[in-house]
């Protein structure tokens, strides 16, 4: 049943939460610390199980499956509900600092990218195409 | 006059089904414009995401309110549909089908663009507020929050009791913050090597704002989402812990 999927997701999604809140207690923090993350890793870790072996039904799989394929147009709705006019009512300050830490967060992927990448595969090597596009 | 008061009725009634109406006519759209104007070469999410924030804007102008086309009574459940519950729903659902070693194989590197990422935005934030002549910690620190995300800096300014006035800046900044990040990851993904699991996922823990990720990711290559959402999940959670106590003390040592 499609149902299935969905609860499990939802299940995945309410524990998840529960501990990333309780996590945030501990450390004296009013915040969720980490609660999708960890419904994540839960929600990885319960279909590896289920699939291996072999109880996860093809409607079971919708049910979780519909969620992930509505997920751009969530996403547009959330952008679409952002307060954009406080943002750039914020003035130069809040727009500079938004600004500079994007750049220098951008920078900052190929560095860390870089590190440690003994312990990984190299990432593919046609990172930069040759032609470029924009 | 009257017809139109029955409909306004039923689309407000019905909200959450007026949004799914609204938004995959909007997707219609976006993706319809992708194709015939710019042959695919602006993806379709983005310039969704674009319109969205559009719509944001043009709600917020005509309401006055914070929920940008959301405070508009019949596309209420816009709000809804994009709000935490359901996103964070769709953002877990992401997850299915993800193997669990290509997390394991890029754990270390996702930690250390974790704590790069959110020292690195104080950092950035702070250093911004002081050349605008902001001088004293509360302030620095609560600014750099909010060049972290929207939630670090309103978390930490009240924590330290920052002016409401400099507590607005940190989530006017935060804000800009999400919607460059949403707008612009599709340009700069090729320059920067987001293209595997393993970026991805070291992105989602240097910009750490879940929903510029999210956003960000979904317009360049939707398989990558899970990753950069995992790391970015944990971001805020670690603004607001080291925010308030690590670097206030820091910021107040040395102005």
């Amino acid at each position: 049943m499609t149902i299935y999927g969905t609860a499990l997701l939802s299940i995945c999604l309410l524990f998840g939460l529960s501990v990333g809140r309780i996590l945030g207690a501990v450390i004296g923090v009013d915040a969720n610390v980490g609660g999708v993350g960890i419904a994540m890793l839960l929600l990885i870790l319960v279909c590896d199980r289920l699939q291996q072996s072999g109880r996860m039904q093809p409607p079971t799989t919708q049910g979780i499956a519909y969620w992930s394929s509505i997920y751009i147009p969530v996403v547009v709705a959330m952008a679409a509900s952002q307060n954009v006019v406080a943002a750039i009512k914020g003035g130069p300050v809040a727009i500079v600092a938004g600004v500079m830490v994007v750049i220098v967060s951008f920078a900052m992927v190929p560095i860390i990218s870089r590190l440690g990448q003994s312990d990984a595969p190299p990432p593919n090597s046609h990172t930069l195409p040759t032609k470029d596009e924009s | 006059m009257e017809l139109l008061e029955l409909l306004r009725q039923v689309l407000t009634k019905y909200s959450l089904v007026t949004a799914f109406a609204v938004i995959g006519v909007t997707v219609w759209g976006s993706y319809f414009l992708s194709d015939c104007l710019t042959r695919g070469r602006l993806h379709g999410s983005a310039i969704a995401i674009l319109i969205g924030l559009l719509l944001a804007y043009v709600g917020g102008i005509a309401t006055g309110g914070e929920k940008g086309i959301a405070d508009i009574e019949m596309l209420s459940g816009i709000g809804l549909m994009g709000g935490a519950m359901l996103r964070d729903f769709a953002i877990v659902a992401t997850a299915f089908g993800v193997r669990m070693d290509e997390f394991r194989r890029t754990g270390i590197s996702g930690i250390v663009s974790l704590a790069v990422g959110v020292l690195m935005s104080f950092i950035v934030g702070a250093l911004v507020a002081y050349s605008f002549g902001y001088r004293d910690a509360v302030s620095l620190t609560t600014i750099g929050g909010g060049a972290a995300t929207y939630i670090v800096g309103p978390v930490t300014g009240s924590a330290l009791g920052a002016s409401s006035e400099v507590i607005a800046l940190s989530v006017a900044a935060g804000l800009i913050k999400s919607m460059l990040v949403m707008v612009t990851t599709p340009f700069v993904a090729k320059y920067i090597g987001l293209n595997n699991a393993r970026s991805a996922l070291i992105f989602g823990g240097l910009m750490g704002t879940t929903s510029g990720v999210a956003g960000g990711l979904a317009a360049t290559d939707p398989t990558l989402v899970p990753y950069g959402a995992m790391t970015a999940t944990f971001y805020t959670g670690l603004g607001c812990l080291l925010g308030p106590s690590v670097v206030f003390m820091l910021i107040r040592s040395m102005v």
